[in-house]
């Protein structure tokens, strides 16, 4: 920390807590030049100044800056405005869009210290996250999705003026139930453009076309060969990505209706990894407003009055209450993701015996290349696994229950003990694994020569069974797929349940 | 690098579609809150929007999850007692119970996905209901028409509504005001040279004057600098909006309570009623409800007890026009009232007091009134009052309407003649 300079060094950008465009500037630029000698490497900001409705518009569209039409928005559109009006809520400070430039919405409501801590929080914050993390390096293109939710959304109307809104709200219904299965985890995608989608997309529609054609050819083969004869298997591989498989396979639908569910499935694409690092991403963000705003208290630049209030939001921002209170709403991905950032960063700079022992490869190394490196190589679930430590657990006091349906109690099976921190982290990582966290689904098979049926397996995790849920879903399937749909449960490699859509009847 | 960019000025209604959209989805749902809305509120009180709820299971958009039950593990902060090995009893009530984390996903026990739609949208709908024509929606949607009237002078406005005489008695105004100083001192300059004057040693003060003539002149001079009309003079005539000047009615309600009137027939009655309270609004500045029931014999009741009170006995509809008759006489006859009534019935009544009904209409009520309507609402054959009452429609075929009514969407043909008559003969 740089020394306190005397007082009458001190030169603040601003005294009162009304914000202006020059303000808003000074700050930025202040927090900028600070947030570079800490080596946070940022897309260029767009800051966009809105008001409180606008806020709401862009809450009920998830977070996309521009977003194709469905009643689902409108839903959420309502409830948001419905417990805003009534302050049951109030609405965030900010709104942040992975893209290149990255967006950021600024409530005009806030002052000029919310301000600067959002300015902190966002446009340095998430937008580093944003291009560091290898999650969305992978995923993402931020330069391009802007573009390419326009290319939806105008693609979405488009077919609506030619089909009729039931139409097409009747597909998008079904893929919004299946969003979570649109991506290969373990394939990496190719970055696309909103260009070269809109070149592409033409000649795609002729040419998967084809090959859906050529999948469901009909035509008795004249071949003499054995081998040609026999049941082809299809999928040769389980698919998990059931958006892509119907987009590419399904027979029945139309060349607007797939590129609908590729639609769907990119944009579910370019969210996948802000679903995997809430805890990351938040919690990065959170340190560094803490950090950046406290460095430019250090230097004189803002008011005692000033990191008063940034002090008490941020306190609010990461309070965890404990799992008994009323207010208690699950692991506070602010909390645990800010107070393990600050954890690593002690264990750098004053690490104790313990933690010697357990993180032999960070303790007393230099604390911002640490910081740098978990914020670019892990995801929520790899971060907890490496980098909690039994410090931190003993902080927020993590116990884990054991909760097995096949009995009376629940087991407190470990806590913040040196016989406990070890099954408590991975227990915790592992809620943060998506793969266990969403049941494992995959489509293992369909009747190419029969009645064209869907097989689905579904590989039971723990004993945990589907939601009702399922049924609706099975329904949305069955109305892309065109044909019958069975969902198989698995579990230890026996099947133990079967679901059909449209209910098995016995005279099949 | 970071540009910031003022987006309070963009439209902040791009939800709006979307908004439609689920509206258009919920539709029923919205239908069927309307409809309980408007059995719930008064007449008087249609216009101003309504909270909707719907069934969450309904809005819900099914997605592939979890179910409860199996084998979890869960990590929870906040640990004050507990140690490795603890057993702890499971809520009661089956499933995850409070301590899991999914508790709070469906809690707060809101089971109904509630929203606000606003006055139009009440409106819309409960229009939809009545199968009202377009133009008719619109004109008793729309808020009152105004004419513009004029109301003093401004100090803003355009060139053609410049008052020249104000501006100008403004501008002589200011110019005697800003001079007012100069001119005083003028005044005294000239009376000290007079006085120097008289005093006879001319010569002696010859520069004295001299200076002091000086100073007049440029107070002149300065006096003649003074701009004839300034921006600051100018007043424009005031154009205000006043809503048309309407003179008042009186809307007479009229129903049978006998027991043969069921609930249902009544919530009919009151689209009824309602409808016709709407469009007199739009076109009275102030409306005043008698609402009459009958059996046997008629009463002057409130609407609570209108619409919502329980009557058994025999049915004689005179009674009841001559409650009206009476009312008329004492209260609306004189100071401009125009008087509309509306009866609904099941088409019950005393066999020998249909003739008796249509003779109070033809000779007592309809010479005093504006219009009367009339409305059957029974799925049979009509009866004896129905057919007494066509004889005095067909003599009276602009001021009363007569209609069989099975369902809501069967109202509004009554009040064709009524909107025709007035301004809305395109509409209908």
């Amino acid at each position: 920390m740089t020394p306190k300079p005397a007082t009458d060094q001190r030169e603040y950008l601003s005294t009162d807590s009304d914000w202006s465009f020059a303000l808003l500037e000074d700050y930025d630029r202040e927090i900028a030049r600070i947030a570079k000698s800490y080596g946070l490497d940022t897309y260029p900001n767009q800051i966009e100044i809105i008001s409180a409705e606008q806020m709401m518009d862009a809450y009920s569209s998830v977070g996309m800056p521009i977003g194709y039409n469905h009643w689902s928005y409108g839903k959420q559109f309502l409830a948001t405005q419905k417990s805003y009006q009534r302050g049951q809520m109030g609405l965030a400070y900010e709104i942040v869009i992975n893209s290149d430039p990255c967006i950021a919405y600024l409530m005009e409501e806030n002052t000029m210290p919310m301000q600067a801590l959002v300015i902190a929080h966002a446009c340095y914050g998430h937008n580093s996250f944003f291009k560091g993390n290898y999650l969305f390096q992978t995923w993402t293109d931020a330069s391009s999705i802007i573009d390419y939710l326009m290319f939806a959304k105008h693609y979405v109307r488009k077919c609506e003026e030619r089909y009729g809104n039931e139409e097409v709200e009747r597909v998008l219904d079904a893929c919004h139930s299946l969003q979570n299965y649109g991506v290969d985890r373990y394939r990496r995608p190719r970055p696309i453009s909103a260009a070269e989608e809109k070149l592409r997309q033409e000649e795609r529609e002729d040419q998967m076309q084809r090959q859906i054609n050529d999948l469901w050819r009909t035509l008795p083969t004249h071949s003499t060969d054995e081998v040609k004869n026999k049941p082809r298997k299809f999928p040769e591989e389980p698919q998990e990505n059931l958006l892509y498989f119907l987009e590419k396979n399904a027979p029945l639908l139309a060349p607007w209706q797939r590129e609908l569910v590729r639609i769907v499935r990119k944009i579910s694409q370019y969210f996948y990894p802000q679903r995997q690092t809430q805890v990351m991403n938040e919690g990065w963000a959170t340190f560094w407003h803490y950090t950046l705003l406290n460095h430019l208290y250090d230097e004189g630049k803002v008011t005692d009055g000033f990191m008063m209030e940034v002090l008490a939001s941020h306190a609010n921002v990461v309070h965890q209450p404990s799992f008994d209170s009323p207010h208690y709403s699950g692991i506070n991905p602010y909390a645990l993701g800010f107070n393990m950032f600050r954890d690593i960063k002690r264990i750098c700079e004053n690490p104790t015996a313990e933690d010697r022992d357990w993180f032999p490869d960070i303790a007393g190394k230099d604390w911002l290349e640490t910081l740098h490196f978990a914020m670019h190589n892990f995801k929520d679930e790899s971060f907890v696994q490496q980098f909690l430590s039994p410090h931190l657990m003993r902080e927020f006091h993590l116990f884990s229950i054991y909760d097995d349906d096949e009995r009376a109690h629940y087991e407190v099976e470990a806590i913040h003990n040196d016989s406990g921190y070890r099954k408590v982290r991975e227990m915790l990582a592992r809620q943060y694994d998506l793969s266990v966290r969403e049941p494992n689904i995959q489509v293992w098979a369909v009747d190419l020569q029969g009645d064209r049926s869907m097989t689905l397996r579904h590989t039971m995790q723990d004993g945990t069974p589907l939601s009702e849920d399922v049924h609706e879903v099975l329904k949305h399937l069955n109305y892309l797929w065109g044909f019958d749909i069975h969902l198989e449960t698995y579990k230890d490699g026996k099947q133990v349940n079967k679901q059909s859509c449209p209910a098995m009847t016995v005279a099949h | 690098m970071s540009y910031i960019i003022d987006r309070r000025l963009n439209g902040k209604n791009k939800s709006m579609v979307n908004r439609q959209r689920f509206l258009r989805r919920y539709n029923q749902h919205i239908k069927e809150a309307v409809a309980d809305a408007v059995t719930r509120r008064s007449i008087t009180d249609m216009e101003r929007g309504e909270q909707i709820s719907i069934p969450t299971r309904n809005t819900h958009e099914p997605v592939i999850s979890h179910g409860q039950g199996g084998k979890q593990h869960r990590v929870f902060p906040g640990n004050k007692e507990f140690n490795t090995g603890d057993q702890l009893e499971k809520p009661k009530g089956g499933g995850g119970g409070s301590g899991s984390g999914k508790a709070s996903n469906q809690g707060e026990g809101e089971d109904d996905f509630r929203f606000f739609i606003t006055k139009e949208e009440f409106l819309k709908y409960l229009f939809d209901d009545l199968e009202l024509p377009n133009m008719i929606k619109k004109t008793l949607s729309q808020s009152k028409e105004f004419k513009t009237r004029r109301g003093g002078f401004v100090s803003e406005g355009t060139p053609n509504n410049l008052s020249v005489v104000r501006s100008l008695r403004n501008a002589h105004a200011r110019r005697i005001g800003m001079g007012a100083g100069k001119r005083r001192r003028i005044r005294e300059l000239t009376a000290t040279i007079d006085a120097l004057l008289a005093d006879g040693a001319g010569d002696s003060n010859a520069d004295q004057i001299n200076a002091l003539r000086e100073e007049i002149l440029s107070l002149e001079k300065k006096l003649k600098r003074l701009p004839f009309i300034d921006q600051l003079d100018l007043r424009y005539r005031n154009q205000i909006k006043v809503p048309t000047p309407t003179s008042k009615a009186v809307m007479f309600c009229l129903m049978d309570v006998s027991g043969s009137m069921t609930q249902d027939v009544k919530d009919l009655a009151k689209r009824f009623y309602l409808l016709l309270y709407l469009f007199l609004e739009k076109n009275y500045e102030h409306i005043e409800i008698v609402f009459i029931r009958h059996h046997t014999s008629a009463k002057e009741v409130t609407e609570e007890e209108f619409f919502y009170s329980r009557e058994t006995g025999g049915t004689i509809v005179s009674s009841a026009l001559k409650l009206m008759n009476n009312i008329v006489q004492e209260r609306y006859l004189s100071g401009g009232w125009n008087i509309y009534g509306a009866q609904a019935s099941d088409g019950d009544n005393w066999d020998d007091d249909s003739p008796l009904c249509a003779s109070i209409l033809a000779e007592q009520l309809l010479p005093a009134i504006q219009h009367f309507a009339y409305i059957e609402i029974t799925p049979h054959e009509h009866q004896a009052l129905w057919y007494a009452y066509q004889s005095v429609a067909k003599a009276y075929s602009q001021q009363f309407a007569t209609a069989q009514i099975r369902n809501p969407g069967d109202i509004f043909p009554v009040f064709r003649e009524l909107f025709a008559k007035e301004r809305y003969k395109e509409a209908v």
